[in-house]
C-alpha cells in the first residue's frame, strides 16, 4: 500500500477513534441525545458488522456466489452457526478457519 | 498516606483483578488483529503506529480490510465512524461517573475506552453505586486491558509477516465480524436489522467506493427502528 495513503488513513482513524469515545466523556458531557438517536444506536453493531462481512464472503470476482463452489461462504455459514450456539468469538474463528481449509482441500481434491 | 492507598490503589487493583477473566480473549484478538493488519498489506511500523494511536481493534480490522479491497479514504472514514458508533453509546452511558474529573484525565479515559473495559466498569458502577474510587477502578480495568492488547498486537504484527499466504489469515477478520454480528442479534428487531443490512449490502455490492456498506448499515438501523415501533412487544430482552 502507498505510504501516504496508509499514514493519512492512520491519522483519520486516530481522530475518529478518539472523537467517538471522547464524545460524551469529554466533549459533550452535558448534552442529551434525542430518543430516536439513542434507540437507533442499539441497532448499529448488528447492522454494520453484517453489512461489512456479507459482500466480502458472497461476492467473488464481481458476481454473487451462494453455493458450495464458494468455500468462504460455506465456512462463514458454519462459523455463524457456531457463533449462534456458543456466543464465543474464538470458537467461531477456529471453526470458520477449519471449515474453510477442509472445503478448499475437498474442492481442490 | 494510608488514606490514599485505600481510596485509590485498592479500587485500581480491584479493577485490574476484575478484568483478568477477559485478558485471554483480549490477547487472542490482539494477536489476530496484529496478524490481519500485516496480512492486509500494512508495514510493521504502520501497523504498530495504528495500534498505539487508535487502540480500536474492530475499527482497525474493518479499515485495513476495506483498504485492501481498494476503498477510498472517505468511505473507510465513514465506515470507521459507523463501526465506532457503539463507543458514542458507551461514552454517553459511562460519562456520568467521570464528571468533575480534570479534562486531561477524561481525555485519557476516553482514549482507553474499550468494549471489555466498558462492560466490566459499568457493571461494577451499577452494582456498587456508592463504592469509592470509580475513577481508580476504571483506570485499573483499562490499564490491564490496554497493556495486554498492545503487547499481543505487537506479537501478532511481528509473527504475522512470517505466516504463509495460503493460511488465508485475512479470513479471520471476516469471521470476527460474523461473531460480533451474531452476538449483537439479541432479539427479533436486531436480528432482522442485521438481515436487512446484509441483504442491502449484498445487493448494492456492485456500487463503487463500497457505498453498499453505508447503505446496508442505514437500512439495518431503519429496519430495527421501524420494527420496534410497529411491534413493541417483539423487543423482548
Amino acid at each position: 500500500m502507498d505510504p501516504l495513503f496508509v499514514w493519512t488513513l492512520i491519522a483519520l482513524l486516530t481522530a475518529i477513534s478518539f472523537a467517538t469515545r471522547a464524545s460524551f466523556i469529554l466533549l459533550f458531557s452535558h448534552v442529551t441525545l434525542p430518543r430516536i438517536v439513542q434507540k437507533g444506536l442499539r441497532f448499529v453493531p448488528a447492522a454494520v458488522f453484517t453489512a461489512l462481512v456479507v459482500p466480502d464472503i458472497f461476492v467473488r470476482s464481481g458476481a454473487i456466489q451462494l453455493g458450495l463452489s464458494n468455500p468462504k461462504a460455506a465456512a462463514a455459514l458454519v462459523a455463524a452457526l457456531v457463533a449462534w450456539k456458543t456466543r464465543n468469538t474464538l470458537l467461531t474463528i477456529l471453526s470458520g478457519m477449519a471449515a474453510l481449509h477442509l472445503l478448499r482441500l475437498a474442492v481442490i481434491g | 498516606m494510608p488514606r490514599t492507598r485505600s481510596d485509590q490503589i485498592d479500587p485500581f487493583l480491584a479493577g485490574a483483578r476484575a478484568c483478568l477473566a477477559v485478558l485471554p480473549g483480549v490477547a487472542t484478538f490482539g494477536m489476530i488483529c496484529g496478524a490481519a493488519m500485516v496480512a492486509a498489506g500494512l508495514s510493521r511500523t504502520a501497523a504498530i503506529a495504528m495500534t498505539l494511536l487508535t487502540f480500536a481493534g474492530t475499527m482497525q480490522l474493518a479499515a485495513v480490510q476495506l483498504a485492501a479491497t481498494g476503498a477510498p479514504l472517505a468511505v473507510i472514514a465513514i465506515a470507521g465512524i459507523i463501526v465506532n458508533l457503539r463507543f458514542v453509546m458507551f461514552s454517553l452511558s459511562i460519562s456520568g461517573h467521570f464528571r468533575g474529573l480534570p479534562a486531561r484525565t477524561r481525555a485519557l479515559f476516553a482514549y482507553a475506552l474499550s468494549d471489555n473495559g466498558y462492560a466490566q466498569a459499568i457493571t461494577h458502577f451499577t452494582l456498587h453505586p456508592d463504592a469509592p474510587g470509580h475513577a481508580a477502578y476504571y483506570l485499573g480495568c483499562v490499564a490491564a486491558i490496554w497493556s495486554v492488547w498492545i503487547l499481543a498486537s505487537i506479537a501478532g504484527i511481528v509473527a504475522g509477516a512470517a505466516i504463509p499466504h495460503e493460511w488465508q489469515l485475512e479470513f479471520i477478520a471476516s469471521l470476527t465480524f460474523v461473531a460480533l454480528g451474531v452476538a449483537n442479534m439479541r432479539d427479533r428487531p436486531s436480528a432482522l436489522a442485521a438481515l436487512a443490512a446484509g441483504a442491502t449490502a449484498l445487493l448494492t455490492a456492485g456500487l463503487p467506493y463500497r457505498i453498499g456498506l453505508i447503505l446496508g448499515a442505514v437500512a439495518g438501523v431503519a429496519t430495527g427502528l421501524l420494527l420496534e415501533k410497529w411491534i413493541p412487544s417483539s423487543s423482548g430482552r
